[in-house]
């Protein structure tokens, strides 16, 4: 990203100054602003230099790929969304484990796990069954794969909002600043899980967790765009962003292909973190009872209906916490991979 | 200063205002709330509709309801104003004896928590700073990430099934073999070794040492019994006062002969409170909070008054170590107290000293200490869960700071001229370390305040959480909203304190 940005601010106190007839500065104006349209572009331009200046992509990428506590994550979290998704299915889509959730059946060796890690198999109910005689195994897949989407969603859209709110705060300056920054500090001095717990309620008559993931995502924006905001209010102040706006670009163009790019790391790093919270925010919503409702189920749901079972049937009980914590970790370590790789004051590689 | 904290404080009234309206028409829209009533047959129907809609002003539109609301709450701000109610809850009670029955015991979970959370937090933060890519700082890096990875409630609950009932069970019947106490020993050693570390030498001098130390203690607290009637007694205050003032003395004031004074003003410090303590012992059975804030202020006094005398030419640092040493103190007393209450609190409970539910153990009726005793014993396994997610990020925090502040160049020249390491890292770069924590601290604070609606739900604590739960359930604005009048006040209040703090703390940045 400063590669393309060195080489735009270059090529404009090149060719500002000269003193040329209306028509040419038209046609520079073409080729600047097509140049500007072709960000992308720049990077294969530079692979074409013999001795090529690593682009910060693939610095940061380099970094993160080194960074094995990273890799141990985002290996475990693959596993995890590939079982999740491909035992159960996908909405209409078929997976591999064809027992449903909703059947109770015979219990079976009184409904313990047949799981066995050494040698491995299955078994008929690898996880259990629950009192009713459930599948385990399906009730934590269909629970974790509602809780993934929720998290995803909740990262996304709050990341979004953030994003667009801190960018436009720190942009513009004067009245929109206040405003947007006041709203950030209303919605901030309400703690997260009791704004949280009542637009889950009212996400409840909408239906779905998709709604819930939605409506959770409109509050959790507020970290995210103080950062930005910060980010913005020096970024704004740099000789290419003058440049850019001394040729006219119009000012969402400069805020969303000038500035934001520079500020990529720092909305990675957060919308994984927020990620991660948000898998423990929506477990906990659905404890509470403000969550995912029944018939559907997540994880925080399963935790809650079968904690009442935790002296007799434990696993009911460990299977589906496992679940949290080995995804909410996952995303941790590839958040905490993906701040080292994106901060430039990090030379050293760690572990 | 004054214009800073006036216009701070306009503002944040306008913030908290309009949060509130928020919050309430969030919560007066999520749901119908005479939804119970409507499918309600039996007979009184009418009449039961008719209260709730009087009670919660249902014939006025949502934004009219605020504003009565609203009027509620002013109602408790004007001075001599009667009618402090809050508002009242559906089923026409008022909300305000309901909240400042539940304030007490939440505010007491989580300023626990955090007080707890943020010493231990600081210390393992400053020893993997000091440790950075060692086994320990590594260790201690894992536990933080799994800490932030934990649902509060999974970890609530085993802790209730695991630790509570087996930790009673063990306490009931305090015996230990020798394998445990073998593996406990061996455990402790690895431990301190880790932390401490260092070359091989060290580490197994150390190792050896824990290991002995940790072992022949457990084996003298069983042999005599010390976890049935335990107890420290005059002599151990005297000991274990004279150790920690020795230690204190040398963290803040260092052993060479400069500060000497320093160390044996202390020492002197905690012997004087021991026999302050042997005096007072008359005042222990009708103590109240009164009492003992004057015996504290006492304690504190002597090892003020003990470093003023005694210091000569460091009184100042004197002093400020002999206060120390007098909290400590404090403390001691306070844990001699406890434990002497112990045997009682374990037979009022039934033998199940570690409670699962609840705040307190309801018709105690012990006195001071056996009370008190009874409050700390069920605020364990809360605090504990609480605990280990504020703990994590303390440590990350600190850990970050301190070594951000190593690397600057100023601790470099305080090396190269010469200071010793104590003075380099206590005076110049812990102190600065802490500033930026008191902004993390100060914002934590409040999210922990609303986050502890979860833990108290699965302790069966009724707090502030229960309120904001079955408020928000039944569509009940008004103790929601006194929920959250709370949190966001001392969202507020503890913002703005964050800054005074930062700029008592950094003369870089002026209040303006």
């Amino acid at each position: 990203m400063s590669t393309d940005d060195g080489l735009r601010s270059e090529s404009v106190s090149e060719e500002t100054p000269l003193p040329v007839e209306s028509e040419r500065i038209e046609a520079q104006m073409h080729r600047l602003i097509s140049a500007d349209t072709d960000v992308l572009g720049v990077e294969t331009a530079s692979a074409d230099i013999p001795v090529a200046a690593r682009s910060s992509a693939r610095t940061v990428m380099m970094r993160f790929f080194r960074h094995k506590a990273a890799m141990g994550g985002l290996i475990v979290l693959a596993f995890i969304v590939i079982l999740v998704f491909s035992s159960v299915g996908i909405g209409p889509i078929p997976g591999w484990w064809h027992q449903d959730y909703r059947v109770p059946q015979p219990l079976y060796n009184g409904g313990h796990p047949t799981l066995q890690l050494w040698p491995f198999s299955l078994g008929k109910h690898p996880f259990g069954q629950d009192d009713i005689g459930r599948d385990y195994f399906a009730l934590v897949m269909t629970g974790a794969q509602q809780s993934i989407i929720i998290a995803f969603l909740v990262g996304f859209v709050g990341s979004a909002i953030g994003t667009i709110i801190g960018a436009v705060a720190g942009y513009f300056r004067g009245w929109t600043e206040s405003v947007l920054m006041r709203l950030t500090d209303v919605v901030i001095t309400i703690p997260l899980v009791a704004i949280a717990a009542v637009v889950a309620k009212i996400a409840q008559d909408w239906g779905g967790v998709w709604a819930l993931g939605l409506f959770i995502g409109l509050v959790t924006w507020t970290g995210l765009a103080r950062i930005v905001r910060g980010e913005f209010l020096s970024l704004r102040e740099k000789e290419f962003v003058d440049a850019a706006r001394s040729i006219g670009v119009p000012s969402g163009r400069i805020i969303f292909r000038h500035i934001l790019p520079n500020t990529v790391g720092v909305i990675i790093v957060s919308a994984t973190l927020a990620m991660s919270a948000a898998i423990l925010l929506e477990s906990a919503l659905s404890f509470l009872g403000f969550g995912v409702q029944p018939p559907n189920t997540s994880l925080g749901q399963l935790i809650e209906s079968y904690r009442a079972a935790m002296g007799p049937r434990p696993w009911l009980f460990w299977w589906p916490g496992l679940f949290i914590v080995a995804i909410a970790l996952a995303i941790n370590f590839i958040g905490d991979g993906l701040r080292d790789a994106f901060d430039p004051r990090q030379n050293r590689q760690k572990a | 200063m004054t214009v800073f904290v006036t216009r701070r404080l306009i503002v944040s009234f306008f913030i908290v205002l309009a949060s509130t309206a928020l919050m309430y028409v969030l919560v007066a829209v999520s749901d119908n709330p005479l939804k119970d009533l409507l499918e309600y047959n039996g007979p009184g129907r009418a009449d039961r509709i008719a209260a709730r809609t009087r009670a919660l002003h249902l014939d006025v539109p949502i934004p009219g309801r605020y504003v009565l609301w609203l009027q509620d709450v002013g109602r408790c701000v004007v001075p001599g104003g009667h009618d402090c109610t809050l508002g009242l809850d559906r089923s026409s009670r008022p909300v305000l004896p309901q909240l400042q029955t539940a304030i007490g015991s939440t505010l007491r979970l989580v300023v626990a928590a955090t007080v707890l959370a943020l010493l231990i937090g600081i210390v393992t933060g400053i020893v993997t700073a000091l440790r950075q890519y060692s086994t320990f700082d590594y260790g201690i890096t894992f536990v933080a990430f799994l800490c932030f990875s934990l649902p509060v409630f999974w970890v609530s609950t085993l802790l209730k099934q695991y630790i509570a009932i087996d930790l009673n069970n063990w306490l009931a019947n305090p015996t230990m073999s020798y394998a445990a106490l073998f593996a406990i020993a061996l455990i402790a050693g690895v431990l301190w070794a880790v932390v401490i570390g260092g070359q091989w030498r060290t580490r197994w001098i150390v190792f050896g040492v824990a290991a002995l130390a940790t072992f022949t203690t457990l084996f003298v607290l069983l042999t005599t019994d010390w976890f049935t009637s335990p107890s420290i007694g005059v002599v151990g205050i005297l000991v274990i006062g004279v150790v920690m003032a020795f230690l204190w003395a040398a963290l803040f004031a260092g052993l060479r002969p400069r500060t000497r004074r320093v160390l044996w003003t202390s020492i002197a410090a905690a012997v004087l409170g021991t026999i302050a303590i042997v005096l007072a012992q008359p005042l222990m059975d009708g103590m109240n909070w009164l009492t003992f804030f004057l015996v504290a202020l006492v304690l504190i006094g002597i090892g003020v008054a003990t470093g003023l005398v005694g210091g000569g030419y460091v009184k100042r640092l004197a002093a400020q170590v002999g206060a120390v040493t007098g909290v400590t103190m404090t403390v001691l007393m306070a844990i001699d107290q406890m434990l002497a209450a112990y045997p009682f609190v374990y037979q009022q409970t039934g033998g199940r000293p570690i409670p699962t539910t609840g705040a307190s153990t309801p018709n105690l009726d012990g006195n001071f200490w056996q009370t008190n005793t009874d409050v700390a014993l069920h605020l364990v396994l809360p605090t504990l869960a609480i605990m280990l997610i504020s703990f994590a990020s303390y440590t990350r925090y600190t850990r970050a700071s301190m070594l951000d502040v190593l690397n600057q160049d100023y601790v470099r020249t305080a090396r190269a001229k010469g200071l010793n390491e104590r003075t380099v890292l206590v005076r110049h770069s812990f102190r600065n370390a802490l500033i930026p924590l008191a902004t993390l601290v100060a914002f934590d604070f409040a999210g922990v305040l609303g986050g502890a609606v979860v833990t108290e739900t699965v302790f069966g604590w009724s707090g502030m959480g229960l309120l904001f739960q079955t408020g928000l359930k039944n569509v009940d604005p008004n103790p929601v909203m006194a929920f959250f009048l709370v949190t966001a006040i001392a969202t507020v209040v503890f913002n703005l304190l964050a800054d005074i703090a930062y700029a008592y703390l950094d003369p870089r940045i002026r209040l303006s």
